[in-house]
């Protein structure tokens, strides 16, 4: 009889926080896509906001999210691959080789909003970059390095060492070696640490909400201007319309296009991962 | 070339150090001028009176992130164990991208699904004044460190060995029998990072719950509005004058928000390191 409770009980438990795990998700995506793919059109994707028309339009957040992307995976690819390297290839020391993954494993666990802190007090202030999206960019390559680091150095871990002897038995040198034959074949490693790396810049608020403006006028991206351009992300514009506007149709229709986002970069990261490794 | 792969890897470190350099230098002059125990200890925190204590963030960021765990650690548990053992492999395969994308999505989202959905159902079911509150936080919080319990549990989960199960079969336990007195405190290490990388990332959350605690600095309870040590930082941070008392007293939560997760992360790697030593 006991046992025959154990049975139910568990059962019981084991489907229904499944079914609760799954039911939440299920209701999440579908509410802010209810609520807020009536507001994506056209002109929403592709205007700025207009007080004269009374339109509405996150062009400018899209912008300035690329903006953030690009500079700061410029960045913090050539580091964290050049990081990986070192610790795979180059590093005899075991004692540094610990040092460095224990500085990227505590950069990992660091939450946002201490790199906020971070953020200001180094960028803005100390180096006077002002609220920029450059200060943003800047704050947000020390946060992404490590997943960078960590995809490429388990990538860089499968490469068979037999390649490696195969290149050196060639007489060919170290640097082309990697050059040529090790970087090549852990490609896959480096694109799926990008594209995590994307997807937690574009997820990221906190950061970027106190080091690269919350404005929503346009940005002048032109080349003497690039420094000085300050703005709100998508995130930051979603915050911007909820909290500070109380326009929820707005801030829905933002996050159903971070939610897509979300998709297409996570589908992407396995499916990449899968088919340039077989390649 | 080795030289320059070398500053690469150095630069991780270098990052590290200079956050902890900045973060203390910068932590510490509100600290000397407050006294570190009226910092901790004050039961008040009006920057319009000059009164900078913090137990009531410490407390609340506390309070929250156990209600977070106690609420998402099991129901994070179950789930895990029903994937790693009983699932049919489609169901599985359907369900474990599902939960990614739940850690995918970026935190304002949950704030404002919390804000539009939780908050007004709050008021409603515990006729409160406004739902802006500790239980609405913790709620949140619950859900957002759910994927992380899942993933590394079941990781745990799958990684026992299949003897002990085949074994405690043959003796004739039960299926579930064996899943929860065999296998769960054969990974019990790895249920246990799962764990203390949700309190990490409970305790470090600040936008998702600016969006949905009220944010005003009471001592906490369950339906009250309340500030986090994260949300005591981001709520003043733009409104603060550079140079103020007030700004570095921000800068002081910071320093301590940041010893905390220090804290949490040593004992994460404790555990991980004894987990792969075995």
């Amino acid at each position: 009889m006991k046992r025959k409770m154990y049975e139910i009980v568990g059962r019981i438990l084991l489907y229904g926080c499944t079914g609760l795990t799954v039911g939440l998700l299920l209701f999440i995506i579908g509410y802010i896509i209810i609520m807020g793919v009536g507001g994506i059109s056209w002109s929403f994707l592709t205007t700025s906001e207009s007080v004269i028309k009374g339109t509405i339009g996150i062009l400018p957040a899209i912008k300035n999210t690329l903006f953030v992307i690009a500079v700061s995976l410029l960045i913090s690819l050539p580091l964290g691959v050049g990081a990986a390297v070192y610790l795979t290839e180059y590093a005899k020391n075991k004692r540094f080789v610990a040092a460095v993954e224990f500085a990227s494993e505590t950069l990992a666990g660091i939450p946002s909003i201490i790199y906020a802190l971070v953020g200001v007090i180094i960028f803005c202030t100390a180096l006077k970059l002002q609220k920029t999206l450059l200060a943003g960019s800047l704050t947000l390559v020390i946060m992404i390095l490590p997943t960078i680091i960590r995809s490429t150095q388990e990538s860089l871990k499968t490469v068979p060492q037999s390649y490696r002897e195969g290149a050196l038995g060639l007489g060919s040198g170290k640097w082309h070696m990697i050059r040529t034959v090790v970087l090549p074949s852990s490609v896959d490693g480096i694109v799926t640490g990008c594209i995590l790396a994307v997807g937690r810049v574009i997820g990221e608020s906190a950061v970027l909400m106190y080091t690269a403006g919350m404005s929503m006028a346009m940005q002048d991206f032109s080349i003497d201007r690039l420094s000085g351009a300050s703005g709100a992300t998508l995130t930051v514009a979603l915050y911007h319309y909820a909290k500070e506007n109380a326009d929820f149709s707005t801030a829905f229709s933002i996050a159903t296009v971070l939610l897509i986002l979300t998709v297409i970069i996570n589908f992407s990261a396995g499916f990449l991962g899968k088919k340039l490794k077989r390649s | 070339m080795q030289l320059l792969f070398t500053l690469c890897g150095l630069a991780a470190v270098g990052f590290v150090l200079l956050i902890t350099v900045y973060l203390v230098i910068s932590g510490i002059p509100a600290i000397q001028k407050i006294g570190l125990f009226n910092f901790l200890f004050g039961e008040t925190w009006a920057a319009s009176q000059d009164q900078y204590g913090i137990l009531p963030l410490i407390l609340t960021s506390v309070y929250g992130t156990a209600g977070a765990v106690v609420i998402g650690v099991p129901i994070g548990f179950f789930t895990a164990v029903f994937l790693a053992k009983v699932a049919p492999k489609k169901v599985a395969n359907v369900i474990r991208p599902a939960i990614s994308l739940l850690a995918g999505i970026p935190s304002v989202v949950y704030g404002l699904v919390g804000m539009c959905v939780l908050v007004p159902a709050l008021r409603d079911w515990l006729n409160l004044p406004a739902g802006d509150s500790l239980l609405a936080a913790i709620i949140v919080l619950a859900v957002m460190i759910l994927p992380s319990i899942i993933s590394l549990s079941e990781t745990a989960l799958v990684a026992v060995p299949k003897e002990y199960e085949e074994a405690s079969l043959a003796l004739g336990a039960t299926k579930l029998e064996t899943y929860f007195r065999i296998c769960a405190p054969a990974a019990k290490s790895g249920i246990a990072a799962a764990v203390v990388l949700g309190i990490g990332r409970a305790i470090g959350e600040a936008m998702a719950i600016m969006m949905v605690a009220g944010n005003v600095a009471n001592m906490p309870s369950l339906t009250r509005s309340v500030r986090f040590l994260t949300t005591g930082i981001s709520i003043e941070l733009n409104y603060s004058q550079d140079g103020s008392l007030q700004r570095q007293a921000l800068f002081s939560i910071g320093l301590v928000l940041f010893l905390f997760i220090m804290m949490i992360n040593a004992f994460l790697n404790l555990i991980l390191k004894r987990e792969k030593e075995r």
